[in-house]
């Protein structure tokens, strides 16, 4: 047996079994794999037009707060998310608007306005944004962020331009 | 450099020792049916394999188990594999673990010194069954209750203390969201535990033991 080139009955075994069970756990491991990923695979929710309010109650410098929802289907059952922010009109030109996300560049906890700070305040971690957003105090690492897609629709509502997700 | 560290690890576990003792081991003339008790094995270690992958999105609650269950069928990527596996070796693992029995009985292997092995055999069919049983129900479908109001009535029948098994097996009287967690929980903790408890002993019996040899004609 040993000693010779001729494969022993013994090896045979041990390599089929070897083979097969490999390819048995290629076959059910690889889709095991996909399996357990799948749902951060998945794609958000679409990209639609949200109406934040109407444009005539917005006055010149001071912020107007908005807010609104979004339904995201995640596995069997759907998840609403809320959103919200400020919108900002900088002058009488209606063009002059300034849309920002309450969403804090920190760690995500929404900011509020304060007329007596003049400052839009995060109660999580005291950060500290102007009122175009810039950071005044506090850890995060960017101003608040920007809805630079927005429209007026034709009956007077500011609408903006809210991505999946 | 791989032999030093296989050398390492091998002085360490023991590793050669393990290999000749439990896969090089010494066995009579045997056949094919003399393989059913390694499918057995192969079985449960396949249901709890792609039973904890299961878990990964099935949700034991009467809200959401047929849901789940239905979106691991058509939502997840190759949910229906696993799902497929654990369901049919299910059924094949009530069969092979029957047949196995029907083959140690034939042949008397479960006589001295193996009378250990053999009931601890029948503790792990009646585990099987009880796997069975209580996977059954998960699905939460029209079947899966009916069936489980069925069996635990059956359950229920037994004279004195049929009220008392039946309350118990349901947690109340009725079928409700504490029987699908008491049988959720008996399926993926107590069961599986026992089950792989007492394999443990059946392969140290079987190692202990050696196999038995083929009846001859003058046995």
């Amino acid at each position: 047996m040993s000693g010779s080139n001729e494969l022993s009955r013994r090896d045979f075994i041990k390599v089929t079994t070897g083979i097969v069970g490999g390819l048995i756990g290629a076959a059910i491991g690889l889709p095991t794999i996909s399996y357990l990923i799948d749902p951060a695979l998945q794609e958000g929710g679409k990209d639609v037009w949200v109406s934040i309010g109407k444009f005539e109650d917005m006055q010149v410098g001071v912020p107007y707060p908005f807010s609104f929802t979004r339904v995201q289907v995640n596995g069997w059952e759907r998840t609403s998310n809320s959103f919200g922010g400020y919108a900002l009109r900088r002058s009488d030109d209606p063009k002059d608007l300034l849309i920002l996300n309450s969403r804090c560049t920190h760690l995500a906890c929404s900011v509020n306005w304060s007329e007596e700070a003049q400052a839009y305040l995060c109660p999580c971690h005291d950060a500290k944004f102007g009122i175009e957003g810039q950071v005044l105090d506090g850890p995060p690492p960017r101003p608040l962020d920007v809805y630079n897609e927005f429209r007026l629709s034709a009956d007077g509502l500011v609408e903006i331009f809210s991505k999946a997700g | 450099m791989w032999k030093k560290v296989y050398e390492w690890l091998d002085e360490r576990l023991g590793l050669n020792d393990m290999y000749t003792n439990l896969l090089d081991r010494p066995e009579p003339t045997g056949n094919w049916w003399n393989t059913l008790g390694s499918a057995s094995l192969f079985l449960f270690v396949m249901q709890g394999l792609t039973g904890i992958f299961l878990t990964v999105y099935y949700t034991p609650s009467p809200d959401h188990a047929y849901d789940s269950v239905q979106y691991i069928m058509e939502g997840v990527a190759f949910g229906w594999l696993i799902r497929g596996i654990h369901h049919w070796g299910a059924t094949l693992m009530v069969l092979v673990v029957f047949i196995h029995m029907l083959r140690v009985f034939f042949t008397a292997s479960f006589k001295y010194p193996r009378e250990l092995t053999w009931l601890i055999g029948i503790g792990l069919l009646l585990m099987t069954l009880g796997m069975g049983f209580t996977g059954y129900l998960l699905p939460w479908n029209q079947r899966a209750f009916w069936a489980t109001t069925v069996g635990t009535q059956i359950a229920g029948s037994v004279p004195f203390v049929g009220e008392f098994i039946l309350k118990a097996l349901r947690g109340g009287p009725d079928l409700s969201a504490l029987t699908l967690q008491r049988f959720f929980s008996a399926h993926i903790w107590m069961l599986p535990a026992l089950l792989a408890g007492l394999i443990g002993i059946h392969l140290y019996l079987i190692i202990k033991h050696g196999e038995s040899h083929f009846p001859s004609k003058e046995d």
